[in-house]
């Protein structure tokens, strides 16, 4: 086919709005306001070194979470009838449809101290449990957000592998646990990547979810990039400075992830 | 993230249903002109429970289309109007940020014969030190800052800022979520003066923030509402405006303004940007705003302080004789406005009040150790990899 | 083993739905006042004031007009994009798929302030501001690679002698196109143009970056959650919800009449 000519307007588009931006931030990240280069942008990230530890710790938590829920609810999913399949999956997908503001806003509703929560454990007597402004209510914020995120691709995998093969374990005289340990487990193995990766990589640079459930004393890296750009402390180049390095860093946890992937089915990128 | 064809056919059944949004009365035609107003969340009467919409009644009268949006505080303003590459017609900064955005040169000077209505302001808010010549600014409000309370269970006396360091209040304390506002409750503690310039006293203050990190609940600004009257919250220092929100609705709710250590005196002015796409319309919109009657009824929903004496007197007993509203001298005398600081120091504000919400300054070398870790763990991958699979190759 | 995994099925739907039912509950509430956890009747105001809100209905607008805008150019430069790319030699494709991958492998809020900082750049030296403008471009920009990436299999499976065969029949290479190659790869065109209007409805971070004054959905929402609480909000959580919820039974049943098999969304991750 010659229609290499084709793409030629979207390669323009692509220099403009994907290689002119990112050199950009590079740019601005090793300058000063006056557009001198200089080195102090990036020593400064260094100070803040806790909010990147805390983003990660958090957002590994939150993955992690997301897939000790999500993997048997996808593994129960994958096992029932196909009519039942697609009612369950619609049913997780649903509250994805709701702006994830508006769902983070709720949540905030519930976890109060004077929230429905612990009203509810004060009408059955019990004491009242103190969970916004943690970072529990952060992880909690995250997993609810992206957790489907984890499922779908974990769905996906598992319809997908071949029952014949488990029966062909079972017959050899695998029980129930060896057949999943052995034989499911290993085959979902792509979907547990994509799925890691597509949770891990939000939840480390989300910047809303620790504002609003976080109280503001629990500082993310995306908070902290917003503060930079459009929030109370005006200095992009040093926001540029901590874009750059949390870009890098996701790019290295990808590179990561992607050498688990055998098949090489992601081919650099995550397919959402 | 697949949504699929559901979300279109509800985008067009939406689009369908209000194509565009429902005609306002206007009495004016429409002049086809929308000015970009940029104000503090909760600072103009919307509409709401019989109070005047203000936007509403200004495109009545001028057939000009206000949109209307909201910040939190003055810095995110100034970063939007900077790097956010926004062009606004009408923005409300505070002194400090007026004196710093001149000195910028951000705003831009008015032509006061189109806001012939600036007679109305008082002798005493011209020509404050923010812009003393008056050329950039017609003042909207001012007030003081002090503490809420909720009576409830704060059952002693409130009238010093260090009660919002008590443990005993540990997780039902609020603190703003900007800089000059949070430090300057510290440095008054302290005995600073707000403006100062010394490394000392603002890392010392950024020291008793970090000390009173954990007991405070959360750092927010509009939010307070909620949290106050809710129940949530105790203590919260935030702008004596909002008393007539807060405590006229809830007699639970107390307001103190700690005079003995002193608080903070704030005048918000109307200005225009530099990069205002209109100019004539703005300060249509701002003359309109100084009219008496509006400015009462605007102020009336508000509850903050109207620098017009005309307009105080339109408004309702009470309030003109509320001393949270209108507080007495001896309230104001030990009282200190910000003022615009050198950018040294403002990067240093910046810094710390970082430093504060994250709980001190972390160590470059972890971070570059963090970095390092992955980037040896995927090494040690790949190459592990290669070597498996040469031994399988064998 | 059954019924606990009904237990656990129960829980997790709990847990996704116990927010949302909150959210509706209280859109329902008479309170002003008090605190949104805080019960105090039954009313319908808040509907009737979301529905005089001048303000939410041009963000609505703005964000219908933004969606469709950006479904379409994206839809188009997309597809061309793709059949060009499908085209190119091996080690061309590389460096051109890795390029555009990067918006979809850096967290939304790089990708954001990317945007911006060009945008603002542009501004200061072609003139103007964010705006309408800006978003539009910047949603383009997010969502051209979904639509690439839904199209390039589709050409795989293509039959690469079709567009040969067409021409050698007396096709030119224009309409050869459009009556061979674009009738095969239309699904996943269909695909990416959904998935791009989605994308563009749901966007918040680029947009909150990028907006300059305009106001879309998700900021309008952003901005009344930092404010006082009013149950406003919660009124238009549930519009929402209600229309998908409406939209999704409609089909159902259509489905169900035509006696097809269902059609329920397909996840292919």
């Amino acid at each position: 086919m010659k229609a290499k000519s084709a793409s030629f307007p979207y390669l323009v588009w692509m220099a403009v709005f994907i290689i002119v931006p990112t050199a950009l931030v590079v740019i601005f990240a090793f300058t000063d306001r006056s557009g001198k280069f200089t080195l102090m942008n990036l020593e400064e990230v260094g100070q803040y070194s806790n909010v990147f530890l805390r983003s990660i710790w958090l957002g590994a938590i939150a993955t992690a979470v997301c897939l000790i829920l999500g993997y048997p609810l996808a593994y129960l999913i994958a096992k029932t009838r196909a009519r039942q399949q697609n009612v369950l999956i619609l049913l997780v997908m649903l509250p994805m449809w709701m702006n994830f503001l508006l769902r983070t806003y709720a949540w905030m509703t519930l976890l109060e101290d004077s929230g429905l929560i612990n009203r509810a454990l004060e009408g059955l007597g019990l004491p009242a449990m103190h969970m916004i402004n943690t970072q529990g209510a952060v992880v909690l914020g995250m997993v609810y957000n992206y957790i489907p995120y984890m499922i779908l691709p974990l769905y996906s995998i598992l319809t997908k592998i071949d029952g014949s093969v488990i029966e062909a374990a079972e017959d050899l005289g695998a029980n129930a646990r060896t057949v999943f340990f052995r034989v499911t487990m290993p085959m979902s193995m792509p979907g547990i990547i994509s799925g890691v990766t597509m949770v891990f990589v939000p939840a480390v640079s989300t910047f809303i979810i620790s504002k609003m459930l976080g109280g503001g004393g629990n500082l993310l890296v995306g908070d902290l990039i917003d503060m930079q750009f459009l929030g109370s402390a005006y200095n992009p180049n040093l926001g540029s400075a901590i874009s750059l390095v949390l870009m890098v860093l996701i790019l290295i946890c990808m590179g990561i992830m992607n050498q688990f992937d055998e098949n090489g089915a992601m081919e650099g990128g995550v397919m959402v | 993230m697949r949504k699929k064809w559901f979300s279109i056919i509800l985008a067009a059944a939406i689009v369908a249903s209000f194509p565009a949004g429902p005609a306002t009365a206007a009495s004016v035609p429409s002049t086809g002109v929308t000015i970009n107003v940029y104000n503090w969340g909760e600072y103009i009467s919307p509409g709401a429970d019989g109070s005047m919409n203000v936007n509403e009644e200004f495109t009545k009268r001028t057939g000009i289309k206000v949109n209307y949006t909201t910040y939190e505080d003055n810095e995110s303003m100034y970063s939007k109007l900077v790097s956010g590459g926004a062009s606004y017609d009408v923005i409300f900064p505070s002194d400090y940020m007026i004196a710093k955005m001149i000195q910028e040169k951000l705003v831009q000077k008015l032509d006061f014969s189109n806001i012939p209505n600036y007679k109305y302001i008082d002798q005493s808010y011209r020509n404050e030190v923010y812009d003393p010549k008056n050329e950039y600014s017609v003042p909207y409000t001012w007030g003081v800052v002090g503490i809420f309370y909720n009576k409830k269970y704060v059952k002693e006396k409130v009238d010093d800022w260090k009660i919002l360091w008590d443990p005993k209040y540990a997780g039902k304390i609020l603190m703003f979520d900007n800089p000059r506002d949070a430090f300057g409750i510290a440095q008054k503690i302290l005995g600073f003066s707000y403006n100062s310039t010394k490394t000392e006293e603002w890392t010392q203050s950024a020291k008793l923030l970090e000390q009173q990190k954990p007991l405070v609940q959360a750092y927010v600004m509009d939010q307070i509402f909620d949290k106050m009257s809710s129940g949530e919250a105790w203590l919260a220092p935030y702008y004596a405006g909002d008393a007539a929100t807060l405590v006229s609705q809830d007699p639970n709710i107390g307001f103190a303004i700690p005079t003995r250590e002193g608080t903070n005196f704030f005048v918000d002015a109307m200005c225009i940007p530099k990069n205002a796409q209109h100019k004539k319309e703005a300060e249509e919109y701002i003359n309109f705003l100084c009219e008496p009657d509006i400015a009462a009824a605007n102020m009336d929903y508000v509850g903050y302080s109207s620098p017009e004496t005309a307009a105080k007197k339109l408004l309702p007993k009470e309030t003109q004789e509320n001393p949270i509203i209108y507080p007495p001298q001896s309230v104001l005398k030990n009282s200190e406005t910000y003022t615009n600081l050198p950018d040294d120091t403002s990067l240093m504000i910046d810094t710390l009040w970082a430093q504060v919400k994250m709980g001190g300054p972390g160590k470059t070398a972890t971070l570059a150790a963090v970095l390092a870790g992955f980037l040896l763990l995927y090494i040690c991958i790949v190459v592990f990899k290669k070597i498996k699979k040469k031994r399988e190759l064998q | 083993m059954k019924a606990l995994s009904r237990v656990y099925l129960f829980l997790i739907f709990l847990f996704l739905y116990a927010p949302i039912a909150v959210l509706i509950v209280f859109s329902f509430n008479a309170s002003t006042t008090m605190s949104r956890s805080v019960w105090s009747g039954f009313s319908f105001r808040w509907y009737s004031i979301l529905f005089q809100d001048q303000m939410l209905l041009d963000a609505l607008r703005n964000t219908m007009l933004i969606a469709a805008t950006a479904a379409i150019v994206s839809t188009v430069l997309g597809t061309a994009a793709a059949i060009g790319i499908f085209g190119m030699k091996k080690w061309t494709k590389r460096v051109v798929m890795n390029v555009t991958n990067l918006p979809m492998v850096n967290p939304d809020i790089v990708t954001g302030v990317s945007l911006m900082l060009l945008f603002t750049f542009a501004a200061r030296i072609l003139g103007g501001s964010l705006g309408m403008f800006s978003l539009v471009l910047a949603h383009i920009t997010f969502c051209l690679p979904y639509v690439i990436l839904s199209i390039l299999p589709k050409l795989g499976q293509m039959n690469p002698n079709l567009f040969e065969a067409a021409q050698d029949l007396g096709c030119n290479p224009l309409s050869a196109f459009f009556r061979v190659v674009l009738p095969e790869i239309f699904p996943g065109i269909v695909t990416g143009m959904i998935m791009a209007f989605t994308l563009s409805i749901d966007d918040f971070v680029i947009s909150y970056f990028t907006s300059g004054t305009t106001q879309t959905l998700p900021i309008f929402i952003y901005s009344m959650t930092r404010k006082r609480v009013s149950p406003e909000i919660n009124a238009l959580s549930t519009l929402l919800f209600g229309t998908i919820i409406v939209l999704l039974l409609l089909i159902n049943l259509r489905n169900s009449k035509d006696k097809k098999p269902s059609r329920a969304p397909q996840m292919e991750v």
